[in-house]
């Protein structure tokens, strides 16, 4: 290891604010991209079943009045 | 030879790859990132003059070459779309918009906060800074587009055409602001002279830059996914695929 | 106003020059109908112009310094407002569609329509950038070079906005997305004009700055109306 102690690693020599904040923020955002992007998945599954749901209650309306008109 | 490529041409063979190909992409990530973050801030030895805050180029330069690839894969997406009529290849570029942009951000958030101790400033109207700002507005220009339409086939035609007048554009803004900023620039600053870096500096950025690549390509299957999920949702398969995992 | 008068029954072709002609007379038959659409963006380009020494301070020093690039930002600015007009109301009525439908090269028709957008909007700018140049003192050296920019690089504003009007304009709310799109196609643009205007108010020579403007508007003139074409077939879908 480069650094002599933990303590020296976080100080990053007296440039602890410019490294630690780059590497911090870069995570973030790639974080938060790969999360949006996962919940987008889910939320799109989701809107399609419930489409699906729908029509096929659309479609079980359309039969049973049908029915009831024969 | 081409045989084994039609099948892919299909949303439901190209889904099923993406999804086995995921978990490989995004582990090599992991563990590429893992290694080349954890040697570059750590081990590899700090540099004469910028001592430790050198260190931010791990993440800067890979995010900075890795953001205008991204930039001609979409490209290449959107021709490759337009010639064969490919739709997958519409999903491909639409997903790696946003992938692009968020890389394009690193860069330049990286690029301030490095310039802050080494120039004396954040910002400066540098040739290589203001093309990547530009390049940052094209990507947003791509993505706002393709928000802009409900019908995603058109959204993405649309998108695909400012993707393309991009593509001409890049070299001659790339010009431009270098040959402005000559003509301009009075007082010169010192850049961040590498005298060749050396092997230990120089294997952490070579390994980030695969792992980011990796990430890359892990993003762009995840968005790769959505999208063709959102533009084949008539599609059974699909329908099945929600029914299972959507509603819980 | 009847769409395009080539459509009726005893079609005869014509030649590419005499659509050019019939598109372009058309659209500023049209324009000169709605005054407005015109004299809003020159009065706009003025305004903008009048508010820099306002914000900045009357120094005569500052103002002769960053003129070129104020004129330049407000003409880009002032074009940009007059763009939407290029097809939207052609989209909304319907005279939109008709051309996409006629048998004619749509190239040349939206090289027409371009043209006819630029005589509207570019060469007013023109005619009034002296005046313009007055009242920010601008070096008298520098007014040749601005003329001669504002000549090539108007019509290069008019033929790449035309890419961004045609891509937005089935939207409703296409008018704030217009800007994100083209703005930054237009830098290269503005660098290139405002430094020659600066190399001509020091007595330097700008040929090569002209030449790069001159190769950007003879590239924009063979790409736009594909790019337009293909855009607009886009948005009418």
């Amino acid at each position: 290891m480069h650094f002599d102690s933990l303590s020296d690693f976080f100080a990053m020599g007296g440039h602890a604010f410019y490294v630690w904040w780059s590497y911090g923020i870069t995570f973030v955002l790639l974080i938060t991209l790969t999360v949006v992007s996962v919940i987008k998945r889910k939320s799109l599954l989701t809107q399609i079943a419930q489409q699906h749901e729908h029509e096929k209650k659309l479609k079980q309306m359309r039969k049973d009045k049908k029915k009831n008109e024969s | 030879m081409w045989k084994w490529l039609h099948p892919y041409a299909k949303p439901e063979r190209s889904y099923q790859l993406a999804s086995t190909l995921l978990p490989w992409f995004a582990i090599s990530s992991v563990i590429l990132l893992t290694i080349g973050v954890v040697w570059g801030l750590a081990f590899a030895p700090s540099e004469a003059y910028q001592k430790e805050y050198y260190r931010i180029i791990y993440i800067h330069v890979p995010a900075a070459t890795l953001s205008m690839s991204v930039y001609m894969a979409m490209a290449t997406a959107v021709l490759i779309s337009m010639v064969w009529q490919l739709k997958l290849a519409d999903a491909t570029a639409a997903a790696l918009a946003p992938v692009g942009a968020t890389l394009t951000t690193i860069a330049l958030i990286t690029g301030a906060i490095w310039g802050a101790p080494s120039w004396g400033t954040s910002w400066v109207w540098d040739a290589r800074l203001t093309s990547y700002l530009i390049l940052l507005f094209l990507y947003l220009g791509v993505i706002a587009l393709n928000n802009a339409f409900d019908d995603k086939a058109l959204a993405s035609r649309a998108a695909g055409i400012l993707t393309l007048v991009g593509v001409v554009n890049i070299p001659i803004i790339k010009y431009s602001v270098e040959w402005w900023n000559t003509l301009h620039q009075t007082a010169t600053i010192s850049k961040f002279d590498s005298p060749s870096m050396s092997t230990e500096m120089l294997w952490p950025l070579l390994i980030n830059i695969t792992g980011f690549a990796f990430m890359i390509g892990t993003l762009t299957l995840i968005r790769f996914k959505n999208e063709v999920l959102a533009r084949n949702s008539m599609r059974p398969w699909v329908i099945e695929l929600a029914t299972k995992e959507g509603i819980k | 106003m009847t769409p395009l008068d080539h459509q009726s029954l005893n079609y005869t072709p014509l030649s590419y020059g005499q659509l050019f002609m019939k598109v372009m007379n058309r659209d500023l038959k049209v324009a000169i109908h709605n005054k407005g659409d015109i004299l809003n963006p020159l009065i706009f380009l003025v305004i903008v112009i009048t508010l820099f020494p306002l914000g900045i301070g009357p120094e005569t020093n500052l103002l002769t310094r960053i003129a070129p690039g104020i004129i330049w930002v407000a003409a880009l600015l002032s074009a940009l407002l007059s763009l939407e007009r290029l097809f939207k109301n052609d989209f909304i009525d319907g005279s939109l569609e008709q051309m996409l439908l006629s048998p004619q090269p749509l190239f040349i028709m939206v090289l027409a329509k371009i043209t006819a957008h630029w005589l509207l909007t570019g060469l007013p700018i023109l005619i009034i950038a002296p005046l313009l140049g007055l009242m920010l003192h601008m070096e008298p050296l520098a007014y040749p070079a601005l003329m001669i920019t504002l000549a090539i690089g108007t019509p290069v504003l008019s033929l790449i906005g035309a890419i961004g009007v045609a891509l937005t304009v089935g939207l409703k709310k296409g008018g704030v997305l217009l800007s994100l799109l083209i703005l930054p196609l237009y830098i290269p643009l503005l660098i290139f004009a405002t430094g020659a205007i600066e190399a001509a108010s020091l007595g330097m020579p700008y040929g090569s700055h002209l030449a790069i403007i001159s190769a950007l508007l003879i590239g924009a003139i063979t790409l736009s109306p594909f790019a337009v074409s293909s855009a607009l077939r886009v948005s009418t879908n």
